[in-house]
């Protein structure tokens, strides 16, 4: 077990040091200059005074080598200190850590509210003996993926703000405002979840073991929501780290949206001031929670299916 | 036959294959030689009832189809289908809700909404199109590159691959966006940066089990050079999946450039753009339903029927 979650982590870190290098490639190399970039705060970029330029370029070090910069920024990265914002001059981690709570809160929300409704939907839609009803239920996932995260935001806000005032419009204030971008950050989540979980649930459903179970006296519900749903969950927590990212991405969205503080925030806002180093540091800490989520759902499919020994793969790999 | 089998053999190929799939890989490959590669065009009269047959069953594809094919019209020749101008709009008009005259209503500029989403199909399309070009040509080589050569190249994109998986695309989008700048152009190459990926490990696992195939070798033993095998054995049969995921990604592109272009880093204002639209309607939520509702609308139609015309590609390709 110990050298399992060891070989992972290596892997994980090999993982954080590429999305470190390949964002350090796109943000520092294709701009024709940073520190043009950075004095013209994303505007037109050649009324920029050429002295300044010279200041900024040797204040971050832009003026060395790229194989110097990008081994210098790598040095300090390893110590989580991805350089100092260029339009606040605060550290980048710093920022992101600060942003980090509200959102956490926000996809944290919208998480469980995916997982249970994505379960329920997925169960709904292959449970029930009329057919009708199973093909209206199978017909919604594919139309939640359709949706754009901004619109639905803003219908939510039409309808439960400002037509029935029942939810709060902006604003990170209490759990109620919470309600309605946790809403409209799960339903992308939801509908992926619904969407693998039913496939996996209607291949295992046609199972030999699953009419051995009816054959035995136990209850269509029973093995439907005991057996089948416990041996069809598998493949659905694979999916999990994408979607936690995904979620991380849809916060840039909804908390544009509903005007929240947080890191997605965070991140449109230094995207229009073309903020390199907290882009990379928003960039390099999602890589690390897809690294995170994925080695957690690695450990906890051995609960779910104890024929699956991480020890054992991990002597075999 | 017994030439394949040995050239099997001696290669150790990986895969352990039924007698009946090598005489039906072996015949495929037969009549490509044969046809010059143009197997699907001899079906003629019989073939184009069967598709009728095929699309009257399938209402809700044809239906798919009819979308697309209006928003591309829509781009193409705007003027046709209304005669409102998309920029100008008439003061005295401002904030009319949806009715005969406007379709889908007016916004604060007395500008028909209706005129400005049919006028805005042209950037959102292009844009849409670029992404999708820049996704599929630099997947496309990237897996074509991994799975044809194998061994280290093989390696070392499939790690790449790997790691722009576990970032999300849309923070990779913004990633890039910050280095480029704003605009359609550049928000529609981020885009499809943000999909090599997915292209190029769909694409790599069709080209390594295409290679793998009994035709190929034997294509390679009977002396073909390796471009001939590349362009006239691998590529044709390793297109189908690529075309279905390329059908989504279609949609998957409208989606993430109009979520780009409502934060505010497409075309800059005046021009209309799906995205932007939807966010002009932001300021009258409450007074003026039509601005965000019907924009958004159209957005679901194309990404509903991108997706539906999608699964369809994966279904033939699976029945083939």
């Amino acid at each position: 077990m110990g050298r399992y979650v060891l070989r992972r982590a290596g892997q994980g870190i090999f993982v954080l040091w590429a999305a470190f290098t390949i964002s350090f490639f796109i943000l520092y190399l294709l701009p024709s200059d940073p520190a043009a970039l950075m004095a013209s705060g994303g505007g037109e970029t050649d009324a920029v005074d050429p002295a300044l330029l010279a200041d900024l370029r040797a204040q971050y070090g832009l003026d060395r080598p790229v194989l110097v910069q990008y081994a210098d920024a790598l040095w300090h990265a390893v110590r989580l200190d991805f350089g100092t914002s260029y339009s606040s001059g605060a550290s980048a981690g710093a920022l992101v850590l600060q942003a980090l709570p509200e959102t956490l809160k926000l996809t944290g929300a919208a998480l469980v509210l995916a997982v249970l409704a994505g379960t329920g939907l997925a169960l709904a839609s292959t449970f029930p003996r009329a057919r009708w009803v199973r093909q209206l239920l199978s017909s919604l996932p594919p139309l939640g993926v359709a949706l754009p995260t901004f619109w639905v935001g803003l219908l939510l806000l039409q309808w439960f703000s400002f037509q029935i005032p029942v939810f709060p419009a902006i604003g990170n204030e209490g759990a109620i405002s919470l309600v309605l971008p946790a809403i409209t950050l799960a339903i992308p989540a939801t509908a992926g979840i619904a969407q693998v979980l039913a496939r996996s649930l209607r291949g295992t459903l046609t199972e030999p073991y699953v009419e051995t179970a009816r054959a035995k006296g136990a209850s269509r519900a029973r093995v439907h929501f005991a057996h089948a749903l416990r041996n069809a969950a598998i493949p659905a927590l694979t999916v999990l780290g994408v979607l936690v990212g995904g979620l991380l991405a849809g916060a840039v969205v909804t908390e544009t949206v509903f005007s929240r503080v947080g890191l997605g925030r965070l991140t449109v806002m230094s995207v229009n001031t073309q903020d390199i180093p907290v882009v990379q540091a928003i960039v390099v800490f999602s890589a690390l929670v897809f690294v995170v989520v994925t080695l957690v759902v690695d450990l906890v499919y051995p609960l779910l299916d104890p024929r699956i020994d991480v020890r054992r793969t991990a002597v075999t790999a | 036959m017994t030439a394949t089998r040995d050239v099997d053999q001696v290669l150790d190929a990986p895969q352990v294959r039924s007698p009946e799939e090598i005489e039906i890989a072996d015949r495929a490959d037969a009549r490509a030689i044969i046809h010059g590669g143009e197997v699907r065009g001899s079906r003629g009269g019989r073939g184009a009832l069967r598709s009728v047959r095929y699309l009257a069953r399938r209402p809700g594809l044809v239906l798919s189809g009819l979308v697309v094919l209006l928003v591309v019209a829509w781009a193409l020749v705007p003027q046709i289908f209304t005669a409102h101008d998309p920029i100008i709009g008439v003061p005295a008009d401002r904030l009319q809700p949806p009715s005969a005259a406007h379709l889908f209503g007016t916004d604060h500029l007395g500008r028909d909404v209706y005129a400005r989403v049919v006028h805005g199909a042209s950037v959102s399309l292009r844009a849409t199109v670029v992404a999708v070009a820049v996704g599929l040509l630099g997947g496309s080589l990237l897996g074509l590159l991994a799975g044809f050569l194998r061994g280290w190249v093989d390696d070392v994109i499939s790690r790449v691959v790997d790691v722009l998986l576990a970032i999300p695309s849309l923070l990779l989008s913004l990633a890039i966006i910050t280095a480029l700048g704003f605009g359609t152009v550049k928000v529609a190459v981020a885009v499809g940066v943000a999909s090599v990926a997915t292209f190029a490990r769909v694409m790599r696992a069709e080209v390594l089990r295409t290679s793998t195939s009994v035709y190929v070798e034997a294509a390679h033993a009977s002396g073909v050079r390796w471009y001939t095998v590349l362009r006239r054995h691998v590529l044709p049969n390793s297109s189908g999946p690529v075309v279905a995921l390329t059908a989504l990604e279609f949609g998957t592109a409208v989606l993430a450039i109009s979520a780009l272009s409502f934060l505010g880093y497409g075309t800059p204002p005046p021009a209309p753009e799906w995205g932007s639209l939807v966010s002009g309607g932001r300021d009258y939520l409450a007074t003026a339903w039509w601005l965000t509702t019907l924009p958004g609308l159209v957005i679901v139609a194309v990404v509903l029927s991108a997706n539906r015309i999608a699964r369809a590609l994966e279904q033939t390709g699976d029945e083939s």
